[in-house]
C-alpha cells in the first residue's frame, strides 16, 4: 500500500484524459479553439505536487503528444519541459497568488509555449502566421480555473478503506 | 512515516533542476534536429504509439458506438429497400465488369503492340476513419490499419468516387492520411477530355482544389472531369480526382484562375480504400520471358 492517499495512478490517469480531450473531433469553427489541455493539466500538477510532477513527466508527455498529434518528435517535449520548468521555479510564489494573477501567469506560458511551436513549425516549412493560430492561448486561460477545480478535486478524493 | 516519505520527496535526491531542464533541452533538440533531416525516427515513434493508439481508440468509441446503435435500430424496411437497391446497383456494376474484362485484354494486347508497358492492377484494403482531430489548420486523418497490415508511406488511398489523398506516416495500429485538400498536398492531374497535363494544389477548404499552373488560354472549361495522370509514381493513373467548377482567364497574371471540386466525399466517408498498386510491368511480347525476368532482377 502506499502511505500516500495521492497516487501516481491519478496523475497519469488525468494526463491521459487530457490527451484525449486534445483530439476530440470537434466542428471545424471550434477545433482551432481547442486549448493545450495538456498543458494545463502539467501546470496545475507541476504547482501542486511539484515534488511529484516535473521536468520528467513534462517532457515524457510532451513526447507523447508529438506522437499523439503527428509532430515532429521534440516540440512539444521542449516547450512542456520550459514551462514546467519555469512553475517549479515559480510555484512557491504562484500558490499565494490570487486567481487573477495565476491567470496571467497561466496566459503567458500558453503564449511561450505556442510561440516555441510557432518558432519550430517556422523552422520546418515557412508558413505563413494565421491570426487564429493564437486563439487556443486564450481559451486555455479562460479554462484555467474549471482545470484548476476539476484537477484538485481528483487530488483531494480520499480512497476509501 | 507519512511526513517521513513527504519529507523524502521533497528533498529528493538526484540531479537538480537546471540540469534536467538541460538534458530535456538537449534531448528534445537531439530528437528535433534528427527529424528535421529527415533521418528515420519511425522505430521510436511506432513504439511511443503504443501508448498512444489506445487514447487514439478511446476518443473515437462514442462516434463508432452511435455509428452500431443507429445501425441496430434500423428497421426492416430500410434495410430490406437498401439491400434491393445495392443488389440493383451490384447487377449494374457487374456488367459493366463483364465489358471491362475485355476491354483490359484489349488494352494490354495493343500496349504490347507498342511496346509500351504500363502498370495495371491494383490491390486494395479497407480502412476505417477514426474521428479524431490531430490539428485544426491541417487535413490529416487517422484510420484503424497500420503498418500490422504492411500499410506504408506514400501509399494512395481511394474513396468509391475518387482519390482521397495519401497514406504519409504508418505507425503499427493506425496511419496519417493527408487529404487531396491540405495546403501543402500537390497531385499530378490529367483533364480527361483532352489530356492536359497539370498539377492540382490543396486549398485548405474542404471542397476546393485550386490548379495555379494552367495558362489563360489552356483549353480547360467548368464540367471537365480531372483523372489521376500517374505521373510522380505515387497515384495510379487512372482515377478521378475532380470535377472543375471554375475557371477565370486573369489577362494581367501569367495564369489562370482555375478552381476544382474534388469527387471523393472527403469530410462524409468513413470507409476508405489503401491500394497497392501492383509494381511489375506487364510483359512485353517482343522480349523473350527468361532474358526479361533477368533484366528485371538486375533492376530491383
Amino acid at each position: 500500500m502506499m502511505n500516500d492517499s495521492l497516487g501516481y495512478g491519478r496523475i497519469i490517469l488525468s494526463l491521459m484524459l487530457a490527451m484525449g480531450l486534445r483530439i476530440i473531433p470537434l466542428p471545424s469553427f471550434l477545433a482551432g479553439l481547442n486549448p493545450d489541455w495538456v498543458l494545463l493539466s502539467l501546470i496545475y500538477w507541476s504547482l501542486a505536487v511539484p515534488e511529484r510532477v516535473g521536468i520528467f513527466y513534462a517532457w515524457t508527455f510532451g513526447l507523447l503528444t508529438d506522437v499523439l498529434l503527428g509532430r515532429l518528435l521534440g516540440q512539444y517535449a521542449l516547450a512542456y519541459s520550459l514551462i514546467i520548468y519555469l512553475c517549479l521555479k515559480l510555484h512557491k510564489r504562484l500558490r499565494q497568488f490570487p486567481i487573477l494573477q495565476q491567470g496571467l501567469f497561466i496566459f503567458f506560458c500558453l503564449l511561450l509555449s505556442q510561440l516555441l511551436l510557432f518558432v519550430i513549425k517556422n523552422f520546418q516549412n515557412p508558413a505563413q502566421l494565421h491570426g487564429s493560430f493564437w486563439l487556443p492561448v486564450f481559451t486555455g486561460t479562460f479554462c484555467w480555473p474549471m482545470v484548476y477545480t476539476t484537477l484538485r478535486y481528483i487530488r483531494l478524493i480520499r480512497p476509501n478503506n | 512515516m507519512n511526513e517521513a516519505a513527504a519529507i523524502k520527496l521533497l528533498f529528493a535526491v538526484g540531479p537538480s533542476i537546471n540540469t534536467r531542464l538541460l538534458a530535456a533541452i538537449l534531448a528534445s533538440s537531439a530528437l528535433l534536429t534528427t527529424e528535421l533531416r529527415g533521418l528515420q525516427l519511425e522505430p521510436v515513434r511506432a513504439a511511443l504509439s503504443f501508448f498512444v493508439d489506445p487514447i487514439r481508440y478511446m476518443v473515437d468509441m462514442p462516434a463508432t458506438l452511435i455509428e452500431q446503435t443507429t445501425q441496430s435500430i434500423n428497421s426492416y424496411t430500410a434495410l430490406k429497400r437498401e439491400n434491393e437497391l445495392l443488389r440493383e446497383q451490384q447487377l449494374v456494376d457487374h456488367t459493366k465488369l463483364l465489358k471491362f474484362k475485355a476491354l483490359e485484354q484489349e488494352n494490354i494486347r495493343l500496349r504490347a503492340l507498342l511496346e509500351n508497358s504500363f502498370k495495371l492492377g491494383e490491390q486494395v484494403l479497407v480502412a476505417e476513419l477514426l474521428s479524431v482531430k490531430m490539428a485544426p489548420y491541417e487535413h490529416v486523418v487517422l484510420v484503424n490499419k497500420g503498418t500490422r497490415f504492411g500499410v506504408h508511406p506514400q501509399q494512395p488511398v481511394l474513396d468509391a468516387n475518387g482519390i482521397v489523398g495519401q497514406v504519409i506516416r504508418s505507425l503499427p495500429m493506425s496511419s496519417e492520411i493527408m487529404l487531396i485538400t491540405d495546403p501543402s498536398h500537390a497531385i499530378p492531374v490529367q483533364v480527361n477530355r483532352n489530356g492536359l497535363l497539370t498539377v492540382a494544389v490543396g486549398s485548405g477548404q474542404i471542397s476546393r482544389l485550386n490548379l495555379p499552373f494552367l495558362p489563360n488560354n489552356a483549353d480547360v472549361k467548368p464540367g471537365d472531369l480531372l483523372i489521376t495522370s500517374g505521373l510522380g509514381g505515387t497515384f495510379p493513373p487512372g482515377y478521378p480526382v475532380a470535377v472543375i467548377d471554375e475557371f477565370n482567364p486573369q489577362p494581367n497574371k501569367p495564369f489562370a484562375s482555375i478552381t476544382a471540386t474534388p469527387k471523393a466525399m472527403l469530410d462524409r466517408n468513413r470507409e476508405l480504400l489503401i491500394v497497392w498498386s501492383n509494381s511489375n510491368p506487364i510483359p512485353l511480347t517482343s522480349k523473350s520471358p527468361g532474358k526479361e525476368t533477368g533484366s528485371e532482377h538486375n533492376d530491383e
